[in-house]
């Protein structure tokens, strides 16, 4: 219990550090180019009064769980495609990670062409970066998997559906959380970059217009809220991610 | 020898899944069912290409875009090393910013893209900055690991010789911690080359991104098409290097067999 507290502490440090960093910024760029924290926060809650934002925040939300949802069917199968089958996976997997080594942004022109402006083209975008680490992910876990175990089940003459219920899942499955916590963070980064250039609703669309805008307020408020969620969702992630390792 | 033959025979079956998506996309073009103001044949983005580099206009672009990519990995690297060895020292805070360290790509960096741009001006820091943030998480964290594995009886050898910090590092932290800290070197430049070209993408007077972006408001497919393959053949190019470049590495430690 101490340690928890000694690390809440520490965090709260961190955030007031972090405020002050920002507070100082502040001082030096003025209020052409920067707001205070706590205007930005003044300026978030009078954001999340507006109905506006709600719509556009609703878009993204559809979005964003349509690319998860894809992103998560297609990496689980391809991971475990080429997982266990070793000439496929020994093709495939050096052009899977050179994939994900690519700038994606500059295959927006090629998304928004085949998928024209609107919901399609985000979750494409969406799902084009969420689906490298939960199928890289996946592919390690099957590699990983400790050739004892499945000796064991067989051993114990388990049936196809017993060896993956009872050996296969629980091995792969800390390794698989640590990757769908990854392709969420992505695909999220994802679906709100596609929805910065290829859309006309979402609270990517609405970040792009208070740049073109130059609505510092609006541009602060959005990043700030942005940020929080995706941080506390990769923070709830990680915490399940750990208590499953922590099992095995 | 046998896993030689292997290798050469996996390389080729890669080419040929290769040519066959770029056949597929050739037939499909030359059917006309994308039309050629969506997409140029195949044949005739490797022919702009050629035209391209060949006229000399790629030349500044590609190396704005290298510069800043290598100055903002440089950053991240060197930024790095420092703050993991500081970070080490201090459980605590180490603790507490392993969450930060942990939830860091998830948060959208380029979000705050047009605060630099506000802060900084168009020039290159704002994509230097975007690139070192990407990268400077990813060698602090792989740094960490490192020192975590330095043998405890190295560190013990420092402390019998009464070696000073800086003798320790030299000598003794940084090569024990190596391996890992060249994994942080390959996020970093990774991460940085696509942070850069990312954020030029968005919004910049100059780089490869940029030459994307200005290409596609124009319907200019005869340059946006060749720029997006050269973009990708770089990336994925100083990738496979930089893995050859760490296999080796382990191997030569026995850490990979």
């Amino acid at each position: 219990m101490t340690s928890f507290t000694v690390r809440t502490g520490v965090l709260l440090l961190l955030l007031l550090a972090l405020a002050g960093i920002w507070e100082l910024l502040f001082l030096y760029a003025g209020e052409e180019a920067l707001r205070s924290p706590l205007d930005t926060i003044l300026a978030l809650v009078a954001l999340l009064k507006t109905e506006l934002f709600w719509g556009h925040l609703m878009e993204t939300a559809r979005a964003f769980a349509m690319a998860l949802t894809i992103a998560v069917v297609t990496g689980l199968t391809l991971g475990l495609w080429l997982g266990f089958h070793r000439l496929s996976g020994e093709i495939l997997i050096p052009m899977l990670v050179g994939f994900a080594s690519i700038p994606k942004v500059v295959l927006y022109p090629l998304v928004l062409l085949a998928f024209g402006l609107g919901l399609p083209a985000k979750v494409a975008f969406g799902t084009m970066f969420g689906i490298p680490p939960i199928a890289l992910s996946t592919i390690s876990a099957v590699n990983n998997i400790r050739p004892v175990l499945v000796k064991a089940g067989r051993v114990l003459g388990l049936g196809p559906a017993a060896m993956a219920r009872i050996i296969l899942i629980p091995a792969v499955m800390p390794e698989i959380m640590t990757g769908l916590r990854v392709g969420f963070s992505l695909c999220l980064i994802g679906t709100i970059l596609g929805e910065m250039f290829a859309a006309r609703r979402g609270l990517g669309y609405l970040l792009m217009t208070a740049i073109g805008l130059h609505d510092v307020s609006l541009i602060m408020a959005l990043t700030l809220f942005l940020t929080t969620v995706a941080v506390c969702a990769s923070a709830v992630l990680l915490s399940v991610d750990r208590r499953l390792r922590r099992r095995l | 020898m046998s896993g030689k033959w292997r290798a050469g025979w996996l390389a080729l079956y890669r080419l040929l899944v290769l040519a066959a998506g770029l056949a597929v996309l050739e037939v499909l073009c030359a059917a006309d069912i994308i039309d050629r103001l969506t997409m140029q044949p195949p044949h005739q983005i490797a022919i702009d290409l050629v035209h391209l580099i060949a006229s000399g206009g790629l030349t500044r672009p590609i190396l704005r875009t290298m510069s800043n990519a290598v100055i903002a990995s440089v950053m991240a690297l060197g930024a790095g090393i420092v703050l993991a060895s500081i970070i080490h020292r201090i459980p605590p805070l180490r603790q507490a910013l392993d969450l930060v360290f942990s939830t860091w790509y998830a948060v959208p960096v380029l979000a705050f893209y047009p605060l630099f741009i506000v802060l900084f001006g168009l020039g290159n820091l704002p994509q230097i900055l975007i690139g070192f943030m990407q990268g400077v998480v990813a060698v602090i964290v792989s740094m960490l690991d490192g020192l975590d594995r330095v043998p405890r009886v190295l560190r013990k050898l420092a402390r019998t010789q009464k070696m000073t910090p800086l003798e320790t590092a030299l000598l003794i932290t940084l090569p024990a911690a190596a391996p890992w800290i060249l994994t942080g070197a390959k996020l970093a430049i990774m991460f940085s080359i696509i942070g850069v070209v990312a954020s030029e993408f968005l919004m910049a007077r100059d780089g490869l991104g940029f030459e994307i972006s200005y290409a596609y408001n124009n319907f200019d497919n005869a340059r946006m098409y060749p720029l997006i393959v050269l973009v990708i053949a770089f990336s994925v190019l100083v990738n496979s290097l930089l893995f050859r470049w760490e296999t080796h590495l382990l191997r030569q430690r026995g850490l990979k067999p």
